[in-house]
């Protein structure tokens, strides 16, 4: 530039909004205000066109006939595709093929998309896709895990852990118990619904936009259906309306099926999908069918366990290989299982493709071993707290059953913490005596652990890119390949940066998410944003300080070890400059004011051969105290507390992480409670809306809620500046509220009986526990039953 | 045409699709982006905004309500001020934005725009009423609105700090009402002081008000390019005319059930009469015998007159719905939508309450149990509107007590509910009347049971035979709310809890009988 900026000095005072500040979200001002733009509130180009697809009405079936003359008919609409109008890939799975972007011949699940349609009004595209004539010849359907266990349906190989020899483990243990349970999936339930809106290009490509967790493989994926170079397709995420995980891989349908239709018409298309749409064609938590054979000895502790658990995948792989892979990681939660083995299916179905959700599994994965846990404690007439600590991991017993050492022991001491904090064994106490005295509600109390190890499990995908620049006013632009879904991610990362510089927060901006900006990006997920970008952003900003140093040094005569970065300045020896002035000073002398950053995870592999590694550069860990009433009348009941203990490591902003434990918790709560998805006999999703699929609502929140950080617990690993993942570990504390709920169902008992109890623990599977526990009750004292 | 005022100003329509949502207007035609479509059905709240109508009880001024945007259509506009999230985009911010942000009780934001609308309208409320909402009021307020990122927390807590200061737009920030502190770890005030009125002047713009008084005289009318209607009478005269002269049009009262049919199953409604601008349809009247509530009354309206006859609707209006629900739906509506899930049709059939059938021949009257012939299957001739219901005072030998059970407490759907009505002499049941929602194609009397307890002593035995009855009598379908077995194991166990309840005070505990105590 010809003319610099006029430097405005800034006071020499610490630097404001480092790591480790509460700094507000990037977007809060423009939250609260309705101004944070979502892909439905861009300013609409000229001639836009609104897609929406016709789904299947079955759930597996030949197609002998597809008429859509009324839908080419009905007014407003421009264009319909099929299959056959797909220039390029017409599979779009993201890891293995089973993905048609539209159906072939045969549909796989209900709501499948048969049929694309573009019309000048989102309500005519939809209305149009409702009058196709479509005649199926029916085919078998598949549609729980359990069928798909009875005739070996998988969509992926299964896969076994093991360590050591588990059934003479068993064999000899003192105790011995096995039980089978079922855990239930999930909606995600983002407010902001599935939506991309696609420009074509003067270069016959497009410019998407896109609500997606992974930008790189909606440009990938576009680029296959469209049989271009991905170099012309550039994709943009500035903001999520909540992701979940839910926009991981589906968002790229919605991407590919809009970038077609803007090739057929010319013509720039939006595809937003309704809340019913969305809820019936995209994937969701899968649901699981678990068992365990445990044996422990007389102290509760466990020699040996035998675990299966079997992922309900729908009808294509989609992420469900790395999903069932987690579930077998974390069936041990935070207890060592002895002698184990771990048998992980991928039961294929004919419905809705599952995919990634908070937690990928390793939620469904732990719910058999904490299950287990209560039932030892019922058996052996324990407090479930006492055999829960009996079995952590520690010195001396710290080697999972896929041969990854704990290295890090923190929940020992931080269950304790808790313990002591909840008022345990006090509020024991307490509920006991309400339980004798109540005939009708029962309280119920439990304090279960979380560990959960961090690192994609696939290893390729822990790397990430940066991109800073600084300007000559001293301004700093960000960019990095994570995206921003309401976690906080922008500006965790902003943070670090103003961190490696000591300048304010407000000098750093970051941009939306960009494919040219930082490419070949891997999915914002598995609670690795911060920790990847944060590096990357972190080697970026160091690359630039070199290089300030150097030209310091080398200016003024001093050694580079005398050039610090503090206060909003640089300091050179004695002398001190404003941070835009010596910024400005560089340029001056042609130093190179920007830099990319790359980052990837050390130490991490895992052998698939022999189920043997250490897939986790670390492990995040919580605990969560509940207590619940319940009525054993209706089933219905109340969490009344939560006192939650989680261990972020060294908090890059405490605020922010409260945020991600507090919502994680009750997304947990709601995933085991009140979410229930539930099909119809021919596998139709019959909770298709809010009205009928409950995610828990204001009043749900425990009247006594009370979080907190474990303090001074950096991170072992040098990880961006010694913090700890925190997206997906605080949902499985909601497991607290599940065995709060069995405790109380279990008094009825006088906890001399483990009911079962699925998940979701709605009121009416909570009735049929109490009516169980009942029954058992009855039996015992009816001497001949127990012969039966 | 239409005439009402959008963030103060003033908006006339004439050619609009009348199927169109007040969220979709606003989106597509004005693209006022800041309200969000969340769901489409009433569900999420993402899309409150705010509606302020002339309030008779507030001398002359506006009152604010909370409103789904997404199922409220268009043509309901007629005589409102309808308040975006747009109108709050000046400094200084509103309290609740500004406390919004610093509780970060906004993640991804997709939520925000209508929780923010929903605190609005709870903030406007107690200000002008100079009074501070406890955290039950606040709790209601926010009972729509659905947030999935932040468990909710933060949103409870900035609503408490940001109910105790003033809004006063154009004097700078927002300030702290007497000095409280922000850090105050309760957030709540210890007594009940109010801030002051402060400067929302706009809000209560007399010209403004005098201008919907007048539009809300003029029957409002909109027509478009398909042909498509909506009527927008005024009096019960001109609904008389237009009910006979177009048997086959769409009444449309809160509009929270019907706008379900456009926004979910994308039906065209080719001609709708709303019915929110005839006064004689809100009005309550009361006499020593009952109390008759007009068709058009909502369960806000309705809520403390029926409460403080029978205290048991309150708890189960608390849980009806939402807020945004609440101020929109009306009692009409619930009765004549004749859904086998409605909760109001149940309780009222146990009281034995009465229907009025208004047309242009002349009004009649039958018990509303006479109403429901089969499922969404009425009385009601084509020509015919509900004109309201009348529902007897409790004497003192009368107890009611309704149940509502659903598998989320606040806002879901019952999968049953039980209502019961019960006249004793001393120990035994002279009369009742049991009614229930959900197990069967229509609200449904237990005549069987009702058998059972006539005449007998209230006992443990004699719920035991009512129970027994109740068994034989209904077969309740499995549907996503609950399966057969569970409906009619709750409904013989909430005969059981009314029974432990009315007895409770002679047992040695008084324990809550119900987790909702805990709430």
């Amino acid at each position: 530039m010809r003319k610099l900026p006029p430097n405005i000095p800034r006071p020499t005072t610490a630097a404001k909004g480092l790591t480790g500040a509460q700094a507000f979200h990037d977007s809060a001002w423009k939250h609260v205000r309705g101004q944070a733009r979502y892909i439905d509130d861009l300013p609409e180009p000229a001639e836009l066109l609104h897609a929406a697809v016709g789904q299947s009405a079955h759930a597996h079936a030949r197609i002998t006939a597809m008429d859509l003359s009324e839908v080419w008919a009905y007014p407003g609409v421009v264009s319909v595709m099929t299959i056959e109008d797909v220039p390029g890939h017409t599979d779009i799975g993201p890891v293995f093929p089973g993905d048609p972007v539209l159906a072939g011949d045969v549909v796989e699940h209900v709501g499948q998309p048969l049929f694309a349609v573009a019309a000048t009004s989102h309500r005519a595209a939809r209305q149009a896709a409702r009058l196709a004539k479509v005649s199926y010849e029916p085919l078998p359907a598949a549609l729980t895990a359990e069928a798909a266990l009875d005739q070996q349906l998988f969509v992926r190989p299964s896969h076994t852990q093991l360590r050591g020899d588990p059934d003479k483990a068993l064999a000899e243990a003192p105790n011995r118990l096995q039980a089978r349970m079922h855990v239930g999936g999930q909606e995600h339930f983002y407010l902001e619904g599935q939506a991309c809106l696609v420009e074509p290009t003067e270069d016959a490509g497009v410019f998407v936009h896109t609500s997606s967790q992974h930008p790189s493989e909606v440009q990938k994926l576009v680029a296959e259906v469209l049989d271009l170079p991905i170099h012309e397709v550039q994709v943009e995420v500035r903001r999520m309306g909540g992701g979940f995980g839910g926009k991981e891989t589906q968002a790229a349908p919605l991407a590919c099926i809009s970038a077609l239709l803007a090739r057929r018409t010319g013509r720039p298309v939006k595809y937003r999908m309704a809340r019913y749409d969305d809820m019936v064609q995209t994937g969701k938590r899968h649901d699981f069918v678990n068992t365990y054979d445990i044996g422990f000895d007389n102290d509760g502790v466990l020699r040996g366990a035998d675990i299966m658990v079997a992922g309900r995948c729908g009808f294509s792989p989609d992420l469900s290989d790395a999903i069932v892979d987690r579930a077998m990681f974390h069936s041990d939660n935070a207890y060592s299982l002895g002698q184990a083995r771990v048998v992980g299916h991928r039961c294929k179905t004919h419905t809705v493709s599952n995919t990634a959700f908070r937690g990928f599994g390793g939620p469904q994965g732990m719910m058999i071993i904490e299950r287990a846990m209560d039932d030892i404690a019922r058996h052996l007439g324990m407090d479930p707290l006492d055999v829960r600590k009996r079995n952590l991991y520690g010195p001396g017993r710290d080697v999972t059953h896929y041969g990854q050492t704990v290295e890090q022991h923190v929940l020992p001491d931080l269950i304790d913490t808790l313990e002591a904090s909840s008022d345990y064994r006090q509020r024991r106490t307490g509920v006991a005596r309400f339980n004798k005295e109540n005939p009708v509600l029962k309280r119920g109390l439990a304090l279960t652990p979380v560990k959960f190890g961090i690192s994609f499990t696939a290893k390729h995908l822990n790397q990430a890119g940066a991109l800073v620049h600084v300007y000559t006013d001293g301004s700093i632009h960000l960019n990095h390949g994570g995206t921003e879904m309401g976690q906080g991610l922008y500006i965790k990362v902003a943070q670090v940066v103003a961190a490696a510089f000591q300048v304010d927060l407000d000098r750093v901006k970051v941009s939306a998410t960009r494919t040219d900006k930082v490419p070949n990006t891997s999915p914002t997920a598995a609670s690795s944003g911060t920790d990847l970008n944060g590096m990357a952003a972190l080697d970026a900003c160091e690359k630039i300080k070199q290089r300030l140093v150097e030209f310091a040094a080398e200016t003024y005569g001093v050694s580079a070890d005398s050039v610090r970065f503090e206060n909003n300045q640089v300091h050179v020896g004695e002398q001190q400059f404003g941070w835009a002035e010596f910024v400005q000073q560089a340029y001056m002398a042609r130093v190179s004011l920007s830099s990319n950053g790359f980052y990837s995870t050390p130490k991490i592999h895992y052998d698939r051969a022999t189920g043997q590694g250490r897939p986790f550069l670390y492990y995040a860990n919580g605990a969560a105290c509940a207590e619940v009433v319940v009525d054993t009348l209706t089933g219905e009941y109340k969490v009344m507390r939560v006192d939650i203990l989680h261990d972020v490591g060294q908090s890059l902003n405490p605020a922010v992480d409260i945020g991600q434990i507090e919502g994680g918790f009750i997304q947990g709560m709601g995933w085991l409670t009140t979410e229930e998805l539930v099909y119809s006999d021919e596998g139709r999703l019959l909770s298709n809306g809010p009205a009928t699929y409950k995610i828990p609502a204001v009043s749900d929140v425990p009247p006594d809620f009370r979080v907190a950080l474990l303090p001074h617990s950096p991170n072992r690993e040098a990880t961006v500046f010694r913090s700890k993942a925190v997206g997906e570990p605080p949902l499985m504390l909601g497991m607290a509220v599940w065995s709060a709920l069995r405790d109380a169902v279990s008094s009825v008992a006088d906890y001399r009986y483990s009911p079962p109890l699925d998940t979701p623990a709605t009121p009416e599977r909570v009735l049929q526990a109490v009516t169980a526990t009942e029954r058992w009750v009855a039996a015992q004292e009816e001497p001949s039953c127990k012969n039966a | 045409m239409i005439r009402f005022y959008l963030n103060g100003q003033l908006q006339k329509l004439n050619q609009v699709d009348p199927n169109l949502s007040v969220l979709d207007w606003l989106r597509t035609r004005k693209r006022l982006t800041g309200t969000k479509e969340g769901c489409a059905s009433g569900d999420c709240g993402a899309c409150t905004v705010v509606i302020g109508s002339p309030a008779p009880e507030q001398s002359g001024q506006l009152r604010y309500d909370s409103v789904n945007s997404c199922i409220a259509l268009v043509g309901s506009l007629h005589g409102k001020h309808l308040v975006t999230v747009d109108a709050l985009t000046r400094e200084p911010a509103h309290p609740v934005q500004k406390e919004m942000v610093e509780c970060h009780g906004a993640q991804c934001g997709f939520c925000t725009p209508g929780i923010v609308m929903s605190l609005f309208a709870l903030h406007t409320e107690n200000a002008a009423k100079g009074s501070v909402p406890d955290d039950d009021a606040l709790l209601e307020a926010l009972s729509g609105n659905l947030c999935r990122c932040t468990g909710y927390r933060p949103i409870i807590e900035a609503g408490r700090r940001a109910c105790v200061q003033t809004w006063e737009p154009g004097t700078g920030n927002a300030v702290l009402s007497r000095g409280r502190a922000l850090s105050d770890p309760a957030g709540m005030p210890s007594d009940n002081s109010a801030p002051g009125l402060g400067g929302i002047a706009w809000l209560q713009d007399p010209e403004m008000i005098a201008d919907l008084l007048s539009a809300q005289r003029t029957m409002g009318e909109l027509t478009d390019d398909h042909g498509y209607r909506y009527d927008a009478p005024v009096t019960l005269e001109a609904l008389r005319g237009l009910c006979r002269q177009f048997p086959e049009a769409r009444l449309v009262a809160g509009g929270t059930d019907l706008a379900l049919e456009i926004t979910q199953q994308l039906k065209d409604l080719d001609h709708l009469i709303g019915l929110g601008g005839i006064e004689e349809l809100q009005a309550i009247h009361e006499d020593e015998d009952g109390i008759y509530l007009g068709a058009g009354v909502t369960y806000r309206a309705m809520f403390h007159k029926l409460e403080e006859r029978w205290p048991h609707f309150g708890p189960m209006l608390e849980r009806l719905g939402s807020r945004q629900i609440r101020n929109r739906g009306t009692i009409g509506g619930n009765i004549g939508n004749a859904s086998p899930i409605g909760d109001m049709p149940p309780a009222l059939m146990a009281l034995g309450a009465e229907l009025d059938l208004d047309s242009i021949d002349g009004t009649r009257r039958l018990r509303l149990e006479d109403f429901f012939h089969g499922y969404k299957q009425t009385d009601l001739q084509p020509h015919e509107f509900i004109r309201g219901t009348w529902i007897p005072n409790p004497t003192a030998d009368e107890k009611l007590f309704i149940y509502k059970v659903s598998k989320r407490i606040d806002d879901d759907i019952s999968a049953v509910l039980g209502a019961f009505w019960l006249k004793r002499d001393g120990e035994t049941i002279k009369d009742c009347r049991l009614a229930f929602g959900g197990m069967a194609a229509t609200p449904k009397r237990a005549s069987g049971a009702e058998a059972a307890l006539r005449g007998q002593p209230w006992n443990a035995d004699t719920v035991a035979a009512a129970i027994t009855a109740l068994e034989l009598e209904f077969e309740p379908m499995t549907d996503v709310r609950g399966s057969a077995a569970y409906r009619l194991q709750v409904a013989g166990n909430l005969l059981r809890r009314a029974f432990l309840e009315s007895t409770q005070d002679t047992t040695t505990t008084n324990q809550p009988l119900m987790v909702t105590d805990y709430a």
